[in-house]
């Protein structure tokens, strides 16, 4: 199963008041079950654009999404999808928002007390047991954050999406979430497609690294397989000669290759 | 010594707190009685605090239709508020959702409310007098029809301001369009809905002291009017005084239900 998510030759276009505007073009990608991989790029070159399209939010002019073999249409609890500002319902509780997902999921096949198990479980899985009954505004960012990786845990997808899930928190926190998520990935063996702007960031985690030219029509411009052994340990690869030249690799491509686009960030 | 010092303290917080509108309600009391003082026909703030203390008095009084306390005009008031607001809500807020989902109905349908809605409420008047041929149903078809474009427009706004965060959520979770609304546009239009049942109130208030005034009956807005034609202007104060602070109290208590309802601020 090396292409169990496959997106294939997908371009990606929006009418705008000055007419058409191809954002990404021609984008092939696969990515095999477990793996996980990281779209970089600049701010603004369309990385947010792909994942939008294999959670389905929005549709390819040409080509498309292949998920197990089938063609995917709209979106779907089994691609589920981590955004970038945690998107919780501000008036549900940590566990109302869990169960939301849990219940849409599971709650024709499960009976109430599983699906209460199934929540708990998935907080307790990002460390959040006593925060069950806070609403978002009562905690922190980062908290947030970790509420809404478990409500796409909870859900059991075939494929988990992050937006920059850690793009918005203090370099300290973010830290801890990416150990626990590294963490949480070596125990379940999800396949995560995550989009990001930290270097250091995806060569921690990923198993591949996509790194994307600027858009307008921006593609997938190099394919970076990062060979470390797991589990990942922040310091010790700090000094990793292995894992400096993948760094240096992505800068070299983001800061040579691919100026910023007049305009971004 | 401590407990004093907390206590001068406490005081001196109130009394600043307290003291300017004590000024300014001292004031005019103070320009009114200078007025009343060049005025034979505006009677002394002292006068019209005898007449306020005789009528409340006896408020609940009752002797026939035409002579009734003061009390019973004001609850009669505020219950044709009570029932034409209401009847605006149980129409407003469905419509109002569905013009907040649906952009098609919303372009259909917001020409005619904003035509309609700049229309004076009492314009409405003869228009449910000829429908209902009866004056108490043609006021409180005035408070609905007053009342019902904020509701409608407020919840519309409320349900298409839904952040497309929420929606994505909804989206990617597939919820069908009934969870959908009971579960995130209901409870994230809750605060418009509530603002804009605020202002309907404000509005409904202003609207049936003068319709009242026009069908007569038992009602403040009546009561006011039975007293003009009985050249009692201590009484006309009476009331003015009477509607503002009944207006104040509604007004308070929709800002500290809105405040309850708002999940912005816990």
């Amino acid at each position: 199963m090396s292409n169990y998510l496959q997106v294939d030759h997908a371009t990606i276009a929006f009418d705008t008041r000055k007419g058409r505007y191809v954002a990404v073009q021609n984008v092939n990608l696969q990515v095999a079950r477990g793996e996980f991989v990281a779209i970089i790029g600049h701010s603004g070159c369309g990385k947010s654009t792909v994942l939008n399209l294999i959670a389905g939010l929005i549709e390819a002019a040409q080509g498309g999404v292949i998920l197990n073999g089938r063609q995917i249409d709209g979106p779907s609890p089994e691609r589920a999808v981590v955004f970038q500002n945690h998107s919780l319902l501000p008036w549900l509780t940590v566990y109302g928002n869990v169960h939301l997902a849990v219940e849409r999921v599971f709650g024709a096949t499960d009976s109430k007390a599983r699906l209460r198990e199934r929540c708990i479980a998935a907080i307790e899985l990002v460390g959040l047991v006593h925060a069950i009954d806070k609403r978002p505004n009562e905690i922190s960012g980062g908290m947030k954050q970790r509420v809404g990786i478990a409500r796409a845990l909870a859900m059991e997808p075939k494929v988990l999406l992050m937006d920059e899930p850690f793009g918005a928190l203090d370099a300290l926190t973010r830290a801890t979430l990416q150990d626990s998520l590294m963490e949480i990935q070596q125990r379940l063996q999800n396949t995560v497609v995550m989009v990001t702007h930290d270097v250091d960031e995806a060569v921690l985690l990923s198993d591949r690294v996509v790194m994307m030219s600027n858009g307008p029509a921006a593609t997938i411009g190099q394919i970076l397989s990062i060979d470390l052994p797991r589990p990942r340990q922040r310091v010790e690869l700090a000094d990793e000669p292995a894992y400096n030249h993948y760094r240096a690799e992505i800068l070299r491509f983001l800061h040579q290759g691919q100026r910023a686009p007049v305009g971004a960030h | 010594m401590a407990l004093i010092r907390t206590v001068a303290a406490a005081l001196r917080t109130a009394l600043a707190w307290l003291l300017p509108p004590l000024f300014g309600l001292a004031a005019l009391v103070g320009v009114w009685a200078l007025i009343a003082a060049g005025s034979s026909n505006l009677p002394s703030p002292g006068k019209t605090f005898a007449s306020a203390v005789e009528v409340f008095a006896h408020p609940f009084y009752d002797q026939g239709p035409n002579d009734q306390g003061i009390g019973w005009n004001l609850l009669k008031s505020v219950g044709r508020v009570a029932e034409g607001f209401g009847l605006a809500a149980l129409v407003g807020i469905p419509l109002g959702f569905l013009l907040g989902r649906y952009a098609l109905l919303n372009r259909a349908v917001s020409p005619i409310i904003s035509l309609l809605r700049p229309v004076s409420p009492l314009a409405w008047l003869p228009i449910g007098l000829a429908v209902f041929q009866k004056a108490n149903p043609a006021a409180i078809f005035v408070i609905f029809i007053c009342s019902i474009w904020p509701m409608i427009i407020n919840t519309a706004l409320g349900v298409s301001s839904v952040p497309q965060d929420y929606l994505n959520v909804a989206r990617v979770l597939r919820l069908s369009e009934w969870k959908v609304l009971t579960r995130i546009l209901l409870p994230a239009s809750i605060p418009y809905v509530l603002s804009g049942a605020k202002l309907a109130l404000g509005i409904a208030w202003l609207a049936i002291v003068a319709s009242e005034m026009l069908t007569g009956g038992v009602g403040i807005g009546f009561w006011l009017w039975d007293e003009w034609n009985s050249l009692n202007m201590e009484h006309i104060l009476i009331a003015i005084l009477v509607i503002g602070v009944v207006g104040l109290l509604i007004e308070h208590g929709m800002t500290l239900i809105a405040k309850r309802y708002d999940y912005r601020q816990s």
